[in-house]
């Protein structure tokens, strides 16, 4: 109708048209991109500042000669990683130690971080009388800091004075055990304490996954007759693939960054030893003002970590399929 | 349905009863190998240096707080450390909360130009390890005329993905028809966000405050290289010092130990389910 045509070509002021703030008009109606970054804006500020920018930043220091004494910093391109490689370079024969015993700590801890939890997440998964008070009791150390964590077992751990000495000696066993001096009892440390500080993590983790299990899974393989150990296997390890892919990844990345124990109870020690990655990067960049060196060992040491995580990756998937077909 | 009895299946009653006792005798060892050295700690804390050494497993006799006294009125200021990791933990978690929350918003709700990729770049930086931002960030800090001051132990940790990340799952969880209401009754996007969502988003907002505040109370290695001086210190890299400062004095040491220790254990008494439910579910979900 003539009637009707003419008024949808009135251009109509409707109230109801949504505008965007300044006189902008929205082109859709959801469409709201100055709203939606007024409200990002304060994370991004800080987000571009901290994390971007020093990303960037960090890359550029690791192609250059920096140091902090000087005005004008040279591109060197990729020397800096080049010398790394360099055997009788400053700095490579102790980064690859450093990264050595960081492979040596998260060769020796990742199957007890893993293996440890998933038994005890097991056992808590049945029913039993205070299992939230288990559970509570295991998470506990977690939320300690490492500092305390530190104090406490450099405590326990030293070889003269110790508690954990004077126990075994107590018992009949060799009391002097350097525990915190010599190895291999160093990483039999290392690796205990963080077993104790940081298990309930994975056994919280484990124990979500527990639940997701299906319970007729298990009603049906004890028809077959399987025991606890069968269908431990076959029921439980299968239903917690994506679990254990999260915790190992997690786990393999968290051991990877250990910093805080070495630096406390054994400094590194003895003779460098138990220096791991992290500490010799913050170490060389921050107290030996080595800057360029350091941001490129923690540019390769972030391209290890992402090579072993899409191994692990694809390893776990590639498992997976072989299973399901 | 949700408790699998691995165990207790159709068996003998006597097979099944020593299968229980054998349950709760592993558990109890493993509770009793946390539990021990953490009441060890306790004890010692209150024994006075001869005592401590006399008699490591007992109960203090006299009990001591010369330990404390020492710590309280000492060379090393631990009351000024607690205070400052206090001050700086509650800095941080109220920064994140505000700008994640802001931030999430809109990435949950709001559609705009170039959302993807921000999402896309955020996200991706939860996989890179702390350790690269380290030497630049100790740059930008030195230039921003932060070291040693509470500003670096508050601001560039809160620039972290994990707080977006985070709320975002849970806001795109909310039903969005009450926020559909609140704009036809003529409320803004803003107005919207502060008196429709954040209220429903309270247990989430309360989880990511513990978190945030337990993750900051807990930082070792930023502060150990930003904060010089001992009045400006907090607690992780002061206990570090206080360990070289009495060596021998056991009770001092574990003294420090359990003033750092007391209020994240309070605060994981108070808030263990969110504690536990967020770390485990974020695995289970993700």
């Amino acid at each position: 109708m003539a009637t009707d045509t003419v008024v949808s070509t009135v251009p109509v002021p409707g109230p109801t048209r949504p505008r965007g703030r300044g006189g902008v008009p929205a082109r859709a109606p959801r469409r709201r991109t100055l709203t939606a970054y007024l409200f990002l804006a304060p994370f991004l500020v800080l987000f571009l500042t901290f994390v971007v920018t020093p990303a960037v930043f960090g890359l550029w220091i690791s192609l250059t000669d920096w140091s902090p004494f000087r005005d004008i910093q040279h591109f060197i391109g990729l020397q800096n990683y080049i010398d790394l490689f360099t055997p009788g370079s400053t700095t490579s024969g102790d980064f690859w130690r450093s990264m050595a015993a960081t492979g040596i700590f998260t060769l020796a801890s990742v199957p007890f971080l893993v293996v440890v939890p998933l038994l005890i997440a097991v056992l808590l998964n049945n029913r039993i009388r205070a299992a939230t008070a288990f559970r509570t009791i295991f998470f506990a150390p977690y939320v300690l800091g490492v500092a305390v964590v530190g104090l406490i077992w450099g405590y326990i751990l030293d070889t003269q004075s110790g508690i954990l000495n004077h126990v075994l000696s107590l018992v009949g066993l060799p009391g002097e055990i350097p525990w915190l001096v010599d190895v291999p009892w160093v990483w039999v440390s290392l690796v205990g304490v963080t077993v104790w500080w940081t298990m309930g993590l994975n056994t919280v983790i484990f124990l979500a996954g527990l639940k997701g299990i299906n319970a007729d899974l298990y009603e049906a393989a004890a028809l077959d007759g399987a025991g606890a150990v069968r269908s431990f296997f076959s029921v439980t390890l299968p239903g917690l693939r994506p679990v254990m892919l999260f915790i190992t990844t997690t786990t393999v990345l968290a051991s990877a960054n250990m910093f805080g124990q070495s630096y406390l109870l054994t400094a590194g020690g003895p003779g460098n030893a138990t220096r791991t990655a992290i500490m010799y990067i913050a170490d060389q960049g921050l107290s030996q003002n080595n800057m360029a060196p350091a941001s490129a060992m923690s540019y390769l040491l972030f391209a290890f970590l992402a090579i072993i995580s899409i191994v692990n990756f694809r390893v776990q998937r590639e498992r997976a399929e072989s299973v399901t077909t | 349905m949700s408790t699998v009895p691995v165990l207790a299946r159709r068996r003998p009653a006597a097979r099944r009863v020593t299968a229980t006792t054998a349950l709760y005798a592993v558990l109890i060892v493993l509770a009793l190998i946390i539990v021990l050295p953490l009441l060890w700690t306790l004890l010692t804390s209150f024994k006075t240096d001869a005592d401590a050494v006399r008699n490591p497993y007992s109960f203090p006799s006299p009990v001591s707080l010369d330990a404390y006294q020492t710590l309280a009125s000492g060379q090393q200021p631990i009351l000024l450390w607690l205070w400052n990791s206090f001050a700086a933990a509650s800095v941080q978690t109220v920064l994140i909360l505000v700008t994640a929350s802001m931030g999430a918003y809109a990435l949950a709700r709001l559609d705009f130009a170039g959302k993807k990729i921000i999402f896309g770049v955020i996200i991706s930086t939860l996989l890179v390890p702390p350790v690269v931002f380290l030497i630049p960030n100790y740059l930008i800090v030195q230039n921003l005329g932060w070291l040693d001051t509470i500003l670096a132990i508050t601001v560039p940790g809160a620039a972290g993905a994990f707080g977006i990340f985070f709320l975002r799952q849970f806001f795109v969880g909310l039903p969005v028809e009450i926020e559909e209401a609140a704009r036809i009754d003529g409320a803004g996007d803003f107005r919207i966000f502060l008196q429709v969502v954040l209220p429903l988003a309270r247990p989430a907002l309360a989880t990511l405050a513990v978190l945030s505040f337990l993750n900051n109370w807990n930082d070792f290695l930023w502060p150990v290289y930003v904060l010089l001086s001992p009045e400006n210190m907090t607690l992780q890299p002061g206990l570090a010092m206080l360990q070289g400062a009495y060596r021998t004095h056991f009770g001092i040491v574990m003294a420090g130990a359990v003033i750092a220790s007391v209020p994240v254990l309070v605060l994981f008494a108070i808030a263990q389910r969110q504690i536990v439910d967020s770390v485990a579910g974020a695995a289970v979900k993700g």
